[in-house]
Parts: structure tokens; C-alpha cells; sequence
């Protein structure tokens, strides 16, 4: 299985959460807070549901909100798909 | 504005584990607790599979057959709830001038079991975008606008006067009876019947909670786990249920020896204008709310006897509450006492809001104060007196009942004993 | 705290099939250019009504920020659209006024219609777990006014009212409390957005809906071809002051009275509740009938419900007593948006001096014996208005507006139009 990287985040970010028009994605965010991108608590979930829904990866219920930023969001869906592969 | 305050003469409710009024304080003072595993549909693919559903029976509840076909699960509760109340208050209805009769009824979700079952069976299980209107119920519509049950209700009293469905979200069930007390005030109307209903129990309301993760996963322990203010909540537990009250201008119900439960001294909302489902810790608009409240009612928060929390579980929630008790009682937040009924109950989304003013009025009769049941473990968030597990008796001639609701709505009411 | 008690509305936002701006909607109101078309949003083929007013050029993309448009729907896209019009035509900057003098009160007929509609589907295709954490606050009836409130920092007391059709003039006089009450400014009126395929099966439970397929003639209202009316989306958002807090004369006009009422039960043999409501709203305005220069009818073109409404205005201002509009005609009926728009029309009406017409209808029903204005605008230099509006299942609201600006000693408005009574 290949892992999920910070493009495959962005596709998300981009296409089902919406960003706002000051917010560059296409930049250095792998350790840029969400809430400094405009993204809330609220919309850290709905990327999760939609990784979820799309990746299938079953994400545990470790509160997809312990991601404070879009890396730490990376590795917590790729510690998930691991658990998944096993 | 004429400036008679309005009374509370009389209560209906429709409660999980309780229909009906008397049954409704008898497990509130019980400190028995109505959640269980949901029965209304199964709920094994789901985060969340409790719930503290109403064992309801329309018929035995005195609906027909034509009402029980027409009406969703959450008219039926308004309905009976309302013939309990105006049993209750002794008024004969329809009344001789029905266009002072007003109807303020508040509900969060509406109609949803109606709407989310047609749904099914017009899309053939949401394989059709494209619905099957030959599918479609005669009353399909009345389940697409929640007004329907403000209508079923005014039909129910025969209200000629202003008739209103109030939709804010969890603070609906508060706000209702304050849009119903201001109707009194301003001398637009002499009798109001305010509540709120909701019966939101359904897999599209579970799924939608689950996605936010804000109702409790502790499906092992159902009965345990509605836990406001405890160390260890995890999420609110959904319910269902309405409370209808008969509001009438204190003169008039005094002219006409009506029994008055409370008097509706002071209600005020406010909006954090921060975020649709997040509270910021510090409780500023609760507090904003209370504060207002307060003053219209005319009494010192040192004149508060007990608050009827919001207390709905989750982590956010109770601290947030906590924190606005503090800003707006002061000392007095720690001297009295806090309980949150939903421990008991569920969280009834819009309903709630008239249940819990239902519960103070109720207490305010007898002097009691309901517990919080479940609260086993101190959180250090959350340091004020939540009148744990077992019911207290009290003197209170001032409660103040708070909501707080997704929207960012956060209201207040203060009942006082009528006529001190 | 509302030291006037007066209520001025000083900001209009229109978002509706007669086009986006009150400036678009106002000139397609004179023209009689309908908004009424085939449905667009979904294939409607299939369905018995094919027919309904959308907002033309709305892209929720392009016209909102782009965090705010996955997570909510159409339905509130078009209020933010039209509450960010209505303060910037009202030129108020709401980061200079008090936050808790500032509220918002909207109506909600049907809350997220569409929204809910492709949730559900993902429920019952997919399973609970593809449903995503918007559907709790995109599909419930208060999603607009709190949406409205966070976006602009308004944290006075908001709320939320459904009364169907009548719920955009319930808003208004909602709002009108609140500011006597406490607040200095309040963001009111309505949308409403059910064009999705449930939205329209559940409308055409009623059986109200125009299966009429001739666009110009599908909703007729007072007509003896009345045959029900055509769905819309939309609405208006309006700005109301108090009127201590605007300069004097400035504004479009201000909200002297309102009523609301219902009817009785079925099978009463008491009268129907329109004809007292309107009696109650012009008496809280202190006006006579004969003040009145203008009727914006709720016009169902249900012939039952035409008959008693023209009777009603017939009771109180005489036969023809008084001219009577529908123009809604040109964009269906938008719910919990229809009649917040009328007011919007009539306030415009009343700082033009013009009756807009009713547009299609041209032989009135037998028993309507109205003074309906068709074909052309009338310049009458209207100074008060009435809007009357009807919710399904009884609901019955009336509103009274009036100029604000002096009327000169030659009887004629200042806005330049010379009466043509």
C-alpha cells in the first residue's frame, strides 16, 4: 500500500474543505498550524471523514484533532494505514 | 408594553423514561438515568449507539389513527405534550377571544424521522439522486417545514394569535418560552403556549454527531454515560422529548386563581459569533447572557438559588459553562447549587431547553433541586457544587436555567417564584 | 437601546431570479422581466413541474470565501451573499459598532434541503461514516442567522423563526422587537433554496405547485387561470436601524407596523385570520386604511386562496379600494425568502414612487375585485405600503412600511416622480 503524502492532503484541502483566497496550500505548510491556514477544528474532522471515505483507511478514534498541523495529519494517516496493513 | 410578566400555570412533558409530568420529576428526583443502547433503529455500524430514547405509545397517548399517520414523532410529542399543559393549567380552550391565544413552539431538527424515512423510500435507499415523486406521502411537505409542528400545536389550543416554530439550534427549547414570555410582556397576547419538541433519534442525526465526534462512544455502559462536569465525559448522549408550558400575564392569572408554578422574571440570548460549533473557554456570551437576564428579572446574581446547567458532556461544554458561572455569579457560583439534567436525559437538541425550564419550574414547586447523575470523578476544570447523584432539597425563590447551542446561540432565563 | 423605537431599514441585499443586487432585481421588477424558467440544478424531466425561479450567475465559489462554501448550503450561501450587500449598502461597518447592539433574526422555511439531500445519500449508499462533519451545521434551520453572526462579529440576541411563506415579514417584525428592546442594528429577512429533487417532490405533496408549463403563465395569482404557483430560491436580507442612529431622512423606509395571526382550526366555522391581522398591523402603525397607497399581495393563484385574500383587502379598504402588486409573479415563490423579498420590492417601491406590476396576470378571478396593477409600473408616488404573506398551514403575517423622505406641499414625493393619481 502506498503511504499518503502532504499533495494528497492538499487535493483534499483543495476539493472538499475549501481554502481561503490568502492561504497559499502550495507552500511549506507541512508544519504550519491549521488554524493559521483557516482551517478549525471542524474542518480538521471533515478531512479526516474525507480521507477516510476516500482512502479507506479506518482512522482510529484517536481524535484526528491531536493533527495540529497538515504533517503531523500526514503521519496520522499513515500510522493508521500501517495498522490497516497489518 | 403593558409590563405583566408572564406565569408559568401550567406543564407538559414527554420525557425519556418518563411521559408525562409527574413521572418526569419523580425520575428527575429519582436520579434515575434513561439512556440505553438505541432501540429506534440499529445502531451497530455507528460511533455512538446510545441513546435516552421515550418509550411512546401515540395511541395509548390519545392520539388517532389520521393524526398518528400525519404527524412525525416530534408533533406527536408537542401534541401530547400540550394537552398535558393545558389539562394542567385549568383554561378552557378555545378560548373567548382565540386571536390572544399564541403558540411559540421550538424544535432544532424539525421533522427529520419523517423526513429521513421518506427520504429512504423515495430514493429506494439513496440509489435514486433523482427521487420518486409517485413515492412521495401526502404529508411530506409538513415534514420538510418545521413550522408544521408550531401548526399542529396551534390547531391542538385553537391559537388565532401569533404562532411561531423557533429553530436556534440547542437554545431553541429556551428561546421559545423567551419569545413567548415577550409576547405577554408587549400585551400582544394573554395565554401562550411555549416548548419546544424534537425526536432527532435516527441514523442521519447519529451518523452527523459521530462525524464531529461530539456524542459519547460509551456504548458499554450506556446508563453511565451522560457524565456532565465529570472528569472522565466523553461526548453527550442524544434524546428526544418535549415540554410544553401555559404561559399567561400574571394579573390574569391571579384574577382567575390559577396555580402558578414560577414566574418567567427574565430571559436574554446572546451569539459568540465565533464559531458554529466551538466555544471559546472563557464563557464571555453565556455570561453576557446571564447578566442581562438577571438585570430584566431584577436580581443580583447573590439572589440566584440554583442554576440549571446546559451541562451536556462534552469536554468543551462543561468547562466553557463553568467558566461563565464564574464570570457572571462570582462568589455566588461557588455557593450554589449546579445541576444538569441531561445526566438523566439526554441531550434533546432543541427540546431540551423547555424540558430543563420545565424541570426548574418543577423544582421551584417543591423545593428540590434535581441532581447530576453519573458525577463520580472530579475534574479540576469544573470546581462548583453540581449536586451530585443524589437529589437536595433547597430553598429557592430565584433559578436561573442557561442553553448554549451550535450557531454559537447562548441563552439565559431567570424564574422566580411567582409573586415574590 | 433602541432610544427611538422607531425601525429604519437602511441596507437592502436581494439575492433572487430576478438577479443578484437590488439594482438588477429592481429594474427587472419596472421591466417585468421574469426570472421563471426551466429548473436547471437537476435534470426535472421526470417530474410533474418543471418550472421554478433560480438565481441567475450565483456561483457560491466565486461570491464567498472559499473555508465557507463546503460547509453550508445553497440556502446560506445566498444569505451571506445578500447580508454582505445589504451592510455595504446600508455603509455600515460592523467592526465599528457595539457586538452585542447587533443581531441577526432570519427566517428558515426548510432549512438545507439540498445539503441534507446528498447527505442522506451518502448515508444510505455508503454507510453512517461517509457522512461528513458539515451535515451538522449546514443542514439545520439556524445554520444562516449563526453563519451571518459569526462572519460579521454580531453577537446581540439572533434568532430564528419558521412560518413557511410568511417567515421573511415574522423576521422583520422580530427584529423590529429586538431593536425596541435592546439592539442598535439587526440583520433580517430570509432565503431559501430547495431546488434539490426531495426539495421539490416534498413541494408537490401540496398539490399547490403550477403543473402549467408555459413559463408566462404558470403563476397567475387573482387570475381566472390561476393554477397554483411556481417554486423559487432566494430572497432578501435587510439592514434595520434605529432610527436615532441614522440621520434623519436617510434610509428606505421604516417598519410602522406589523401583525401576525392564524388561522383557526379546521373545521371551525370561524373567519379566516388575514382580514384581522391586517386590521392589527395597520392599527399598530396608527394608520387608517385609507393611508395606504399600496398592497403587496401574498397572491398564492390557489383560487380558494386568492378569493379570500382579495376579500380580505376588499373588507378593509373597500372594492378596488386600494392598488394591489404581486411581483413576486416574476420569480415564483421563494419561502422562507418570498416575502422578506416583497418587503425589499415594497421599500423600493416606496423611495422610487412606483408600483411595480404584477406580471401574466390579466382577467381577474370572479370575487377578486381588486385594483391589481398589471402591465405597466404605476408612478403614484406611494408613501405606505402593506405586505401580506401566508404560511402553509395557517400562518398570516401583515407588515406596514412607510417613506421616510418629507413629501413637499405640492403632494409630491421628492424622488422626482410626479404623482399620477
Amino acid at each position: 500500500m502506498s503511504g499518503f503524502t502532504l499533495d494528497d492532503l492538499r487535493t483534499v484541502m483543495r476539493e472538499c474543505v475549501g481554502v481561503d483566497e490568502s492561504v497559499d496550500l502550495a507552500g511549506d505548510i507541512g508544519d504550519v498550524a491549521f488554524a493559521e491556514l483557516g482551517y478549525d477544528s471542524l474542518a480538521v474532522l471533515e478531512l479526516a471523514s474525507q480521507v477516510q471515505r476516500t482512502w479507506g483507511v479506518p482512522l482510529t478514534d484517536t481524535p484526528a484533532l491531536e493533527a495540529r498541523t497538515p504533517g503531523a495529519f500526514v503521519a496520522y494517516v499513515n500510522d493508521n494505514l500501517t495498522e490497516a496493513g497489518r | 408594553m403593558r409590563g405583566d410578566r408572564a406565569v408559568v400555570t401550567g406543564i407538559g412533558v414527554v420525557a425519556p423514561g418518563a411521559v408525562g409530568r409527574e413521572p418526569f420529576w419523580e425520575l428527575l428526583t429519582a436520579g434515575r438515568t434513561a439512556t440505553r443502547r438505541i432501540t429506534c433503529f440499529d445502531p451497530s455500524a455507528f460511533r455512538s449507539r446510545i441513546a435516552a430514547e421515550v418509550d411512546f405509545d401515540p395511541y395509548a397517548a390519545g392520539l388517532t389513527s389520521q393524526q398518528v399517520r400525519r404527524m412525525d414523532r416530534a408533533a406527536q410529542f408537542a401534541v401530547v405534550s400540550t394537552r398535558e399543559a393545558v389539562a394542567d393549567s385549568g383554561l378552557e380552550l378555545p378560548a373567548a377571544d382565540p386571536g390572544r391565544v399564541a403558540v411559540s413552539l421550538g424544535s432544532a431538527v424539525g421533522c427529520t424521522v419523517g423526513l429521513e424515512e421518506e427520504y429512504r423510500v423515495l430514493s429506494d435507499d439513496g440509489r435514486h439522486w433523482l427521487v420518486d415523486h409517485t413515492y412521495g406521502v401526502p404529508h411530506l411537505y409538513g415534514y420538510m417545514v418545521p413550522s408544521t409542528l408550531a401548526v399542529e400545536v396551534a390547531h391542538e389550543v385553537a391559537a388565532e394569535g401569533p404562532v411561531a416554530l423557533v429553530s436556534t439550534g440547542c437554545t431553541s427549547g429556551l428561546d421559545s418560552i423567551g419569545h413567548g414570555a415577550r409576547l405577554i410582556e408587549e400585551g400582544t397576547a394573554d395565554v401562550v403556549v411555549a416548548g419546544a419538541t424534537d425526536a432527532p433519534l435516527s441514523p442521519i442525526t447519529s451518523a452527523c454527531f459521530d462525524a464531529i465526534q461530539a456524542t459519547s462512544p460509551n456504548n458499554d455502559d450506556p446508563e453511565h454515560a451522560s457524565r456532565p462536569f465529570d472528569a472522565r465525559r466523553d461526548g453527550f448522549v442524544l434524546g428526544e422529548g418535549a415540554a410544553v408550558l401555559v404561559l399567561e400575564a400574571a394579573s390574569a392569572a391571579r384574577a382567575r386563581g390559577a396555580r402558578m408554578y414560577a414566574e418567567i422574571a427574565g430571559f436574554a440570548s446572546r451569539s459568540n459569533a465565533f464559531h458554529m460549533t466551538g466555544l471559546k473557554p472563557d464563557g464571555r456570551e453565556m455570561a453576557e447572557a446571564i447578566d442581562t437576564a438577571l438585570r430584566r428579572a431584577r436580581r443580583d446574581p447573590s439572589a440566584v438559588d440554583y442554576v440549571n446547567a446546559h451541562g451536556s458532556g462534552t469536554r468543551q461544554n462543561d468547562r466553557h459553562e463553568t467558566a461563565a458561572f464564574k464570570r457572571s455569579l462570582g462568589d455566588r457560583a461557588y455557593r450554589v447549587p449546579v445541576s444538569s439534567i441531561k445526566s438523566m436525559i439526554g441531550h434533546s437538541l432543541g427540546a431540551i431547553g423547555s424540558l430543563e425550564v420545565a424541570a426548574c419550574a418543577l423544582a421551584l414547586r417543591a423545593q428540590v433541586v434535581p441532581p447530576t447523575a453519573n458525577l463520580r470523578h472530579r475534574d479540576a476544570e469544573c470546581d462548583l457544587d453540581y449536586v451530585p447523584l443524589t437529589a437536595r432539597e433547597h430553598r429557592m425563590d430565584t433559578v436561573l436555567s442557561v442553553g448554549s447551542g451550535f450557531g454559537g446561540f447562548q441563552s439565559a432565563a431567570v424564574l422566580t417564584r411567582a409573586g415574590t | 437601546m433602541g432610544p427611538s423605537g422607531t425601525a429604519v431599514v437602511t441596507g437592502i441585499g436581494v439575492i433572487a431570479p430576478t438577479g443578484m443586487g437590488t439594482d438588477a432585481h429592481w429594474q427587472a421588477v419596472l421591466a417585468g422581466k421574469p426570472g421563471i424558467g426551466r429548473i436547471s440544478r437537476f435534470d426535472p424531466s421526470g417530474y410533474p413541474v418543471r418550472l421554478a425561479g433560480e438565481v441567475p450567475g450565483f456561483v457560491a465559489r466565486e461570491a464567498l470565501p472559499g473555508r465557507l462554501v463546503p460547509q453550508t448550503d445553497r440556502w446560506t450561501h445566498l444569505a451571506l451573499w445578500a447580508a454582505r450587500a445589504a451592510l455595504d449598502d446600508a455603509g455600515v461597518d460592523p467592526a465599528a459598532l457595539p457586538e452585542y447592539a447587533m443581531a441577526v433574526v432570519t427566517s428558515s422555511s426548510s432549512g438545507g434541503t439540498e445539503f441534507g439531500q446528498h447527505e442522506m445519500e451518502r448515508l444510505y449508499r455508503k454507510g453512517p461514516s461517509w457522512v461528513g462533519a458539515y451535515q451538522s451545521i449546514a443542514w439545520f434551520y439556524a445554520a444562516t442567522t449563526g453563519q451571518i453572526s459569526i462572519r460579521h462579529g454580531m453577537r446581540g440576541p439572533c434568532g430564528v423563526l419558521a412560518t413557511e411563506q410568511a417567515g421573511g415579514l415574522d423576521a422583520i417584525g422580530q427584529a423590529r422587537r429586538v431593536l425596541r428592546d435592546e439592539a442598535e442594528l439587526v440583520v433580517t429577512g430570509g432565503t431559501d433554496a430547495s431546488l434539490c429533487p426531495y426539495g421539490l417532490t416534498a413541494q408537490l405533496a401540496t398539490g399547490r405547485l403550477s403543473t402549467v408549463e408555459d413559463a408566462a403563465r404558470a403563476y397567475l395569482p387573482f387570475d381566472v387561470d390561476a393554477s397554483g404557483y411556481v417554486p423559487g430560491e432566494g430572497g432578501a436580507i435587510l439592514v434595520l436601524r434605529d432610527a436615532a442612529a441614522v440621520p434623519p431622512g436617510a434610509g428606505y423606509g421604516v417598519v410602522a407596523g406589523y401583525a401576525a395571526g392564524f388561522d383557526p382550526p379546521p373545521g371551525s366555522d370561524r373567519p379566516r385570520v388575514l382580514r384581522r391581522t391586517l386590521e392589527r398591523a395597520l392599527a399598530d402603525a396608527g394608520c387608517a386604511p385609507s393611508d395606504v397607497d399600496v398592497v403587496f399581495a401574498d397572491g398564492l393563484a390557489v383560487p380558494a386562496e386568492d378569493l379570500a385574500e382579495a376579500r380580505a383587502i376588499s373588507e378593509v379598504f373597500g372594492p378596488g379600494g386600494v392598488p394591489v402588486t404581486v411581483p413576486k409573479t416574476l420569480t415564483g415563490r421563494l419561502y422562507g425568502g418570498g416575502s422578506a423579498l416583497d418587503a425589499a420590492t415594497a421599500l423600493l417601491a416606496l423611495r422610487e414612487g412606483v408600483v411595480p406590476p404584477t406580471a401574466g396576470t390579466s382577467r381577474l378571478a370572479p370575487g377578486c375585485d381588486l385594483d391589481l396593477v398589471t402591465g405597466a409600473p404605476r408612478r403614484s408616488a406611494p408613501r405606505t405600503a402593506v405586505v401580506l404573506a401566508r404560511g402553509h398551514g395557517g400562518f398570516a403575517s401583515a407588515l406596514v412600511l412607510r417613506a421616510v423622505r418629507g413629501r413637499d406641499a405640492d403632494g409630491r414625493g421628492t424622488t422626482g416622480v410626479t404623482e399620477e393619481r
